[in-house]
């Protein structure tokens, strides 16, 4: 198997220090939005000054580079184990090189492992076999200022009048917005999960994250979901980082599992502006990002 | 826009409102999660005894922070193996988690101005009036642009709480951020937080939503 550690410390240095083209042209929109002088619109200009000198000075976004989501689809006949080798060496060049911050820290004793390699689940991997000859992976790198304000809700909930239905889903979706304020670095990307158990509901709210914004779900009843709750999400009027104004949501992706008769989990992952995502395709010795 | 200087004065704070712009030139201090908790353990309440070079340390921050900020950040830093260490992306973090320490952080220290995102809570509030200081809003994520302003590095406390939790203390020139709560006792996040509330009731009492 080819040593792709290169390529995959050139798949972090883009996702930590360029942001996908959607999200940045959803910036400019939401900045046109905003008034004039309000200091929403302060914010936006700020933000999309540092995005264009962190792609220009190849420097991260944000300096949380986060938990480094890694989503692997490789063919039949593939040593994950040596793939998770590549990427975990990959991960510790790129801390080196400070295209990521020392990030994983040692949950009872404290101490920093100082290279972003932590255990199995540090950083997060997920492996799948697929048809054909291409290797993808996928990165998400998601800070912790956003991870802290996602949420689960097991509906019924009564506080919110929420039943086991859509509507149930749409009002507590809205009550993870408001409850983030700008916390999460708003304006955020939600990515909402409906049904599964506990986990499997919150890692899909994660892996929802990887559509693109523009895309629109193919089921009909959840396009407008996810178009509803992005309108009534910047209706709430929280605005960039919550200095009040227009735009709240850049976007709102949904999904739905099944789930236990007895259980009807939603969970809320939310994604900050800095949504750094990116995708390395691997075909024979071409190496192509996106 | 408002031109500050470190130290601040009790007349630089009242001259402060919510919403105004302002740009911060001198030495300052980074301090979250560990460093908070640090302080109040050993220095405030005193649930442990200082260790190590804990007391050098608090002397050391101790002229830095009276009339001062504290900055919460956990930056990118570059040269750590040389030691001529540079910040290269250095955006605040959420600062609410810091709530339950700020207050008294700020009375014990005399410290002016806390630097974050996302806003703090009515103890922090209360202690902006009394200080007096304030809160001052960086924009979250914007990592490099806020790294520019960092001139010098001057030294770090604690980097055996890893590179984020450390206390760095940092020269900066014409650092921007936005006052958001204020030592007249206005907070902005209170305020868009209760509108807010406000807009998601009507929703949720009505029968299917608006």
């Amino acid at each position: 198997m080819a040593d792709l550690s290169g390529a995959l410390l050139e798949l972090i240095r883009l996702t930590s220090t360029d942001l996908p083209g959607d999200v940045e042209q959803a910036l400019h929109r939401a900045r046109t939005g905003e008034a004039p002088g309000s200091a929403a619109a302060g914010a936006l200009d700020s933000i999309l000054e540092n995005v264009a000198l962190a792609r220009e000075k190849s420097s991260p976004i944000c300096q949380d580079t986060g938990t480094p989501l890694f989503y692997v689809r490789h063919p039949a006949g593939w040593s994950t184990r040596e793939l998770r080798d590549q990427i975990r060496q990959a991960v510790a060049a790129a801390t080196k090189k400070a295209h990521l911050r020392p990030n994983a820290v040692d949950s009872l004793s404290g101490k920093n492992s100082g290279n972003n390699l932590g255990d199995e689940a540090f950083p997060t991997i997920h492996f799948e076999e697929a048809d054909g000859d291409d290797l993808t992976v996928e990165l998400i790198l998601k800070g912790g200022g956003c991870e802290n304000v996602g949420a689960q809700y097991s509906l019924p909930d009564d506080r919110l009048k929420a039943g086991r239905d859509l509507e149930g889903v749409r009002r507590v979706t809205l009550d993870a917005v408001h409850r983030a304020q700008g916390q999460g670095c708003a304006p955020g990307i939600l990515g909402v999960a409906i049904g599964g158990d506990r986990g499997s509901s919150y890692a899909a709210s994660k892996e929802v994250l990887l559509r693109p914004l523009d895309d629109v779900h193919p089921q009909a009843e959840l396009a407008e979901f996810e178009a509803r709750v992005l309108q009534e999400g910047n209706q709430l009027g929280i605005g960039p980082m919550g200095f009040g104004g227009e735009t709240t949501l850049l976007g709102v992706k949904a999904t739905d599992l099944h789930r236990l008769p007895a259980s009807f989990f939603v969970s809320v992952s939310y994604m900050c502006w800095a949504c750094r995502r990116r995708r390395m395709v691997v075909h024979g010795d071409d190496v192509r990002y996106a | 826009m408002h031109q500050l200087t470190f130290p601040l004065s009790p007349d630089d704070i009242r001259g402060l409102k919510v919403g105004d712009p302002v740009r911060l030139t001198g030495v300052m201090l980074t301090g979250r999660d560990a460093a908070h908790k640090w302080m109040i353990d050993t220095f405030i309440k005193k649930s442990r005894s200082p260790a190590g070079d804990d007391v050098q340390i608090e002397q050391a921050i101790r002229p830095l922070l009276a009339g001062g900020a504290i900055y919460h950040c956990g930056p990118v830093v570059g040269g750590l193996d040389t030691r001529e260490y540079r910040f290269l992306a250095a955006g605040p973090t959420t600062s609410i988690r810091e709530e339950p320490y700020q207050a008294d952080v700020m009375r014990h220290f005399h410290v002016r101005a806390v630097i974050g995102k996302g806003g703090m809570g009515p103890k922090t509030l209360a202690a902006c009036g009394e200080v007096p200081g304030v809160y001052l809003h960086a924009i979250g994520g914007a990592a490099t642009l806020i790294a520019q302003t960092v001139t010098r590095v001057l030294g770090v406390h604690k980097l055996d709480f890893g590179v984020p939790e450390a206390m760095w203390v940092i020269e900066v020139k014409d650092f921007p951020a936005v006052v958001t709560m204020d030592a007249h006792g206005k907070s902005l996040h209170a305020e868009i937080e209760a509108r807010s509330a406000e807009r998601l009731a009507q929703w949720v009492d009505a029968p299917s939503g608006p």
